[in-house]
């Protein structure tokens, strides 16, 4: 299976990569590469073999509704790039 | 060309948990900015999701009601987006098994008929920030405190064909959730948002036309508009020969108008995948009915008892069950004040003005419903007149005193109802009246005589310093005028 450099292309866009033209080449192969391992798995007949949400045999845990977190503002923006009355500023983003 | 509307509706409704749905972080509305927003929250590396056993119940419940099938195993899909407020950079959401299947919910409509619009499936997902677009040096801020509120979407058939419909379906949704106590039904506040997609086909068509989406509607009016506004910005170009593009759109209903949202469609490639932190969800018969068992006396049914318990006609009815507060606060006022239809005008006439005026809701009412009961009593016993009502009942509004008798004592608004006193006041009057009299007793008109009865009204009020039972006045004076 091959990946074409729209689909590269496309998928980096959407991952906010930058990747330039001689990056997408080598991608190419690599990724078909990676693809082409993954694909050997389609030779295995899955008819009738149900679909897997989870690898692990078990079921989901839930948490009874109780706040157990504290605010621990100051210490979570101590590594954020830039703060102001409490809010986390980022580029500019307004459609 | 006549054309018919095909209307589907999409509705996120925040849960009335304490927590987030996959961390222990306070849900309380109005904290300081980012402090609920803890590490699991911010998506930092080592967390792990655990869900909140509370959504489920809630998005159960809310199965329940809408005669839904339960999804006895439910999971978790990752739907991947690039954007500041959702820090993990995707909504954990659930897309191939959702905790609600198939439901429906019935609606009636104004001209008496009821509709039932079909419910395709609901299902649970976190909410994500705000980003505030205030100025902070050329930065956009970015609040995280909402960021993993529960939320359940609830996504219809596309079963309704007018802008009523849609809003009469939207109000029932939000009337049962409130009822459900499964979300606090605040649209001011973000708590119910509708998203709306249309399209119109020819009249009588089978196939369905391209349809659009219009995101993020938070008032049943802005709903309307919104509606009417795209209908008849897709009928404009079909009838112009031109074809309705797939997108999403954005509606502002201050300057009714609405803009194509591109840069969403283009990152439209969400890339769903299965959860890896989160296993399958297991709901089984004792939760189930464990759920079942918590559900509360839905808008329906109480729509149903009130019509039969209090002999309310449906309009009355329909409109006092609707909201789960307004319903709660009617009963409380009954318990205080015994006549169901006064108590109902009161609540649908002056006391709902007042908190439209003021923008309350019914929990932010100055008024309990035990004080408009201890009114209510006071009207029905004659005690005070309906204009003498309307001054107690701004006195207890404004708080200058929460007693109905201290008021009515303190204005002076006791009515007079001893009969004796009355006739007196009235044989006064009409003595002092003649040219009157005889005019009124020489009419043969029925209509022109009630009429004229108001002209001696206005004396017999000043006598009594407008304490004079209005009704026994009345009672009195066709008597004695009749002769």
């Amino acid at each position: 299976m091959s990946i074409s450099r729209a689909d590269i292309e496309k998928v980096a866009v959407l991952a906010r990569i930058k990747v330039d033209g001689e990056q997408v080449s080598a991608l190419e192969k690599d990724l078909g590469n990676i693809l082409d391992l993954v694909d050997q798995l389609s030779a295995a007949d899955t008819d009738s073999v149900e679909p897997m949400a989870h690898p692990l045999d078990a079921v989901q845990r839930l948490r009874p509704d109780v706040v157990t977190e504290t605010n621990q503002r100051e210490a979570f923006q101590s590594i954020a790039p830039a703060t102001e009355d409490g809010l986390y500023l980022v580029p500019k983003v307004i459609e | 060309m006549q054309w018919d509307i095909v209307i589907g509706l999409e509705i996120h409704v925040q849960l009335a948990t304490k927590t987030k749905i996959f961390s222990g972080s306070s849900t309380a509305f109005g904290a300081e900015p980012n402090t609920q927003a803890n590490a699991v929250d911010l998506a930092m590396p080592g967390t792990l999701p655990v869900p909140n056993e509370q959504a489920f119940r809630y998005a159960v419940m809310f199965g329940l009601a809408t005669n839904a099938e339960i999804g006895r195993r439910s999971m978790f899909e990752r739907k991947n987006y690039f954007y500041p407020d959702l820090p993990k950079g995707y909504q954990t959401t659930q897309l191939a098994q959702p905790i609600v299947g198939p439901g429906h919910v019935d609606i009636d409509l104004a001209d008496g008929s009821t509709k039932r619009v079909r419910i395709h499936h609901a299902h649970l997902e976190e909410d994500a920030g705000k980003s505030l677009h205030e100025d902070y040096h050329g930065m956009s801020g970015i609040d995280l405190n909402r960021a993993g509120t529960p939320l359940i979407e609830v996504v219809t058939e596309p079963d309704m064909n007018t802008a009523e419909e849609a809003v009469a379906f939207a109000k029932k949704l939000h009337s049962l959730v409130t009822s459900l106590g499964i979300c606090d039904g605040d649209m001011s506040q973000g708590s119910m948002r509708f998203d709306v997609n249309i399209s119109l086909k020819p009249k009588g068509s089978e196939t369905l036309g391209t349809r659009t989406e219009t995101k993020n509607l938070n008032s049943f009016r802005f709903m309307e508009q919104a509606i009417a506004h795209e209908v008849e910005r897709q009928m404009d170009i079909l009838e112009d020969g031109g074809t309705i593009t797939q997108e999403t759109r954005l509606y502002n209903g201050d300057r009714d108008e609405s803009r194509s949202m591109r840069s969403k469609e283009e990152a439209n490639d969400y890339r769903y995948f299965p959860c890896p932190d989160l296993l399958p969800v297991e709901i089984d018969d004792a939760f189930i009915e464990d759920a079942r068992a918590r559900l509360p006396e839905l808008p329906d049914a109480r729509k149903a008892r009130f019509k039969e318990q209090y002999g309310l006609n449906d309009y009355d009815a329909g409109v006092l069950s609707g909201d789960a507060r307004l319903a709660a606060f009617f009963e409380e006022t009954l318990e205080h004040g015994k006549d169901a239809k006064l108590a109902a005008n009161w609540i649908q006439g002056e006391f709902s003005a007042r908190l439209n005026a003021e923008e309350k809701s019914v929990a932010e009412s100055p008024i309990s419903g035990a004080q408009l009961g201890a009114l209510v009593t006071r009207i029905a016993d004659n005690t005070v007149s309906s204009a003498g009502a309307k001054k107690v009942f701004e006195a207890l509004w404004s708080g200058e005193n929460d007693n109905v008798d201290a008021i009515i004592d303190a204005k002076g608004l006791k009515q007079v109802s001893d009969t004796g006193a009355l006739e007196s006041m009235v044989d006064e009057v009409l003595a002092g009246m003649p040219d009157q009299v005889a005019q009124y007793q020489s009419e043969d008109d029925p209509k022109k005589r009630k009429k004229m009865l108001g002209g001696f009204m206005g004396p017999l009020m000043k006598a009594s310093k407008g304490q004079g039972n209005p009704k026994l006045f009345n009672e009195i004076l066709v008597r004695k005028l009749a002769g």
